[in-house]
């Protein structure tokens, strides 16, 4: 199918709009978008990071997903306490795939749930003695924990526990971080605010730490990796390249990221950001505080990889410029033939994308290393500025749709007709029964990782694999049938 | 007769608690059998009952129990004077928690545990001060007290009290059956005390169905922990309270109340020399700003 005109593009919102009673047709025209590159600002364009209009199936999250889910949950030798009623915890345990090394439920906690599993008694006389308790227990059952963060289910912003002073307290007695994070999922408009305020948390409860305390030997080459959450070991094939160029990775944030790493950033010499959207909050800050600068980074498909590492590399000496050199040297063989694979039988397919912080744009260069085009594309809780950064990296006249709803979604896919759709499982199997081929790329369909060199011939394989698997020929749709079974029957009577 | 339900509210120390223990009494020596539910953390509405400091509530025995479905009724439901069945729903002491839920966790409570049985003829729920939230509307909710009676006094805090609880009982009238049943003034002798109320209770759509005057053998009763009813039969406020509980038995006059604005009730004030009329020009000045000009 031939690509939609900027006219046509426009007409087809219209037309998904028309269906919606007027003030929710005003509110949700604001979300959506044909790209136009000229664009310098995307505010010109589009409205985002605003409340869900009500009826629609928004397929955002909120600020414990943001929170526990994102930031916090990955650092592998803590325990993080989902504070509140039990099913927070127990529906967002170990969902996201964030690999680790470690002895689970020895020294790394991270697919556990340790929940307060509240009680009606705890809401009507408050949970801070119980959290109390919780932690001392911690304590003697998992003495290798490397501290503690608490987690805000919406009960304990409602009744007003004091979650604070029971943590001040706890470090006193345990000697070890305790952090209360106030992340409560009724605050703010999706998961966004949950890393925002995750990010704070961290600011001021783990940061400062280690001021003052030179005991850390460091190295001109420091520095550390912010917003890589190592979906299927993603960090990892990150990590590798950045060591491979001559820089010493002091930190992964948060993906198997420990407590210790945390407090040891403040000592580097730069922080390279990946997913921008959950964690530019705590680089922003560092900057300012320990004047250590930043940069963004894009480790999905050998284009965007070249690109960064030469960018990353140009902030340090011709020592690290020549190691990204012989990096990008290195891995072209492999990467070459992955493309030499794969390109022939993903040419020309078309791609619509629908996912959270970093993905919508940042995946981009990998489908068009082979060959790929992305047609549309949305952020479920992004700002301005990621939409700013997404406007260059998609084509004129691509459908752009911010906290998109089930019905948009679907009207835009049946009229685009995407070759493949790449989202997330709440929308997996509505499009698998249209008969369109999708990966989840929130947990990369249980596959991964897709960063790095590494990355990248499992990305390409993945999208080969689920795009020309011939399942998609036996899937009967009733628009694609030629004639009605109906009429068959009577033919052959 | 049919199980009738009274809720009793009112801003806070204007003495509910002893109104309805008096007005309880004297309803169960003229036969009737009642229940006292409280609502409110500090468990104090059935003390005057019991002779008892404070009641175990039944938030406090389902913290002990682990849960609220451990316990029985007949853990939390006491009988007292004349076999008046009392209970406190509890809470956590101030600050922390949610005594809301509390009230609507005991109320479920006693709903599904079958308290509310057919022998009884009234039940009042003895509410905290102020609807402060969701949990102390509980009380007058569908199906549960369909009057309420609101105690308060001449005194102005005590009306702007009473005129914001009607207008809490119009959000709710308007969605069930609950309907505001009259004024019980507990005097505290300002001047033309019974007047006012009457004049108020009159604006709001509803009537001041007694006064009750002040007299020290309420205190003398209360330090023996006891009502009037009990401790003093034949003293004259038990008379009072009587008179109460007859007009409460026989009281027909229901209504979804008119509150009224502000300014209205500030009028009826001025009218009534409880407050002066509002010379703008003074608003805002402290006294030595005024004894400047």
């Amino acid at each position: 199918m031939a690509a939609l005109t900027r006219e046509e593009t426009e007409a087809l919102i219209q037309e998904v709009l028309e269906i919606y009673p007027e003030q929710a047709r005003k509110d949700r025209a604001k979300h959506l978008a044909v790209n136009d590159q000229s664009l310098e600002k995307s505010n010109k364009c589009i409205t985002s990071n605003r409340k869900s209009q009500p009826g629609t199936m928004t397929i955002r999250g909120c600020a414990y997903a943001g929170s526990k889910g994102v930031v916090w949950g990955p650092i592998k030798d803590m325990i993080h306490i989902s504070h509140g009623p039990v099913g927070c915890g127990q529906y967002s345990r170990a969902g996201r795939r964030n690999y680790y090394v470690g002895t689970t439920g020895i020294n790394t906690f991270g697919t556990m749930n340790f929940t307060s599993d509240f009680q009606e008694k705890d809401i009507v006389f408050g949970g801070d003695k119980k959290l109390a308790k919780i932690m001392n227990e911690i304590e003697g059952l998992f003495p290798l924990n490397k501290g503690i963060s608490i987690q805000s289910e919406c009960p304990i912003g409602l009744i007003g526990d004091d979650i604070e002073a029971v943590a001040k307290k706890a470090n006193k007695e345990i000697g070890k971080p305790v952090v209360p994070v106030r992340c409560e999922g009724f605050r703010g408009v999706s998961q966004s605010l949950g890393h925002h305020i995750a990010n704070d948390a961290i600011r001021d409860w783990v940061l400062e730490n280690r001021d003052g305390d030179d005991s850390f030997p460091t190295t001109p080459y420091d520095v550390a990796v912010i917003g890589d959450y190592n979906i299927g070991g993603d960090a990892w094939a990150s990590r590798t390249l950045l060591e491979e160029m001559g820089l010493r990775v002091v930190a992964q944030w948060s993906g198997d990221g420990t407590i210790a790493e945390m407090e040891k950033t403040p000592k580097v010499k730069l922080n390279l950001i990946h997913c921008y959207r959950s964690m530019n909050y705590i680089a922003r800050h560092m900057e300012e505080k320990y004047k250590i600068p930043w940069i963004e980074y894009n480790f999905f498909g050998p284009t965007k990889i070249a690109e960064s590492l030469r960018k990353i590399a140009a902030l340090f000496d011709e020592t690290i410029q020549a190691g990204a050199e012989k990096v990008i040297a290195k891995y072209q063989a492999e990467y070459d033939a992955v493309i030499a694979k794969y390109k022939p039988r993903l040419t020309g397919k078309r791609v619509m994308l629908y996912v959270g912080g970093l993905r919508p744009r940042h995946v981009i260069g990998a489908y068009e290393d082979l060959g790929m085009e992305v047609v549309g594309t949305g952020y479920e809780f992004g700002h301005n500025d990621d939409y700013d950064r997404t406007i260059k990296e998609m084509g004129n006249a691509t459908l752009i749709y911010d906290d998109v709803t089930g019905y948009e979604f679907e009207e835009f896919v049946k009229r685009v007709q995407p070759d493949l759709i790449g989202s997330g499982i709440k929308e997996k199997y509505i499009f698998q029964k249209m008969g369109i081929p999708f990966r989840q790329m929130h947990s990369w369909d249980y596959s991964g990782p897709y960063h790095g060199y590494d990355g990248f011939a499992i990305f390409a394989r993945d999208m080969d694999m689920t795009l020309n698997n011939p399942c998609w020929k036996q899937v009967k749709v009733p628009w694609k049938t030629e004639e009605s079974p109906k009429v068959a029957i009577a033919a052959s009577a | 007769m049919a199980l009738r339900q009274c809720a009793i509210y009112g801003k806070g120390g204007i003495g509910k608690s002893t109104t309805t223990q008096n007005l309880v009494s004297a309803l169960a020596e003229l036969g009737n059998s009642v229940m006292i539910v409280g609502c409110d953390p500090k468990a104090d509405s059935t003390r005057l009952i019991l002779h008892a400091k404070a009641q175990t509530t039944i938030m406090s025995l389902a913290a002990e129990a682990g849960s609220v479905e451990d316990l029985e009724l007949e853990d939390v439901l006491k009988a007292g004077y004349r076999g008046i069945k009392c209970v406190e729903s509890g809470g956590p002491e101030p600050g922390v928690g949610c005594a809301g839920r509390g009230v609507i966790t005991a109320i479920n409570f006693l709903e599904e545990e079958g308290a509310y049985d057919d022998e009884l003829d009234f039940v009042f729920y003895d509410v905290l001060g102020d609807v402060v939230c969701g949990g102390f509307a509980m009380p007058i909710r569908e199906n549960k007290a369909q009057e309420i009676y609101i105690v308060c006094s001449g005194e102005m805090m005590a009306m702007y009290a009473a005129n914001n609880i009607a207008k809490g009982i119009v959000k709710y009238a308007n969605s069930g059956s609950v309907r505001l049943a009259g004024l019980i003034c507990n005097s505290r002798e300002t001047a033309r005390e019974d007047e006012l109320i009457s004049a108020l209770a009159a604006k709001i759509g509803t009537t001041m169905i007694h006064f009750v005057p002040r007299d020290n053998v309420v205190q003398r009763a209360e330090i023996r922990r006891m009502t009037v009813i009990e401790y003093e039969p034949e003293a004259k406020q038990a008379e009072e309270y009587r008179q109460l509980a007859i007009k409460i038995r026989d009281n027909k006059n229901f209504v979804i109340p008119t509150p009224i604005t502000m300014d209205e009730l500030e009028e009826l004030m001025m009218e009534f020399g409880i407050i002066d009329d509002v010379d703008e020009s003074i608003v805002g000045k402290t006294a030595a700003e005024e004894a400047v000009a």
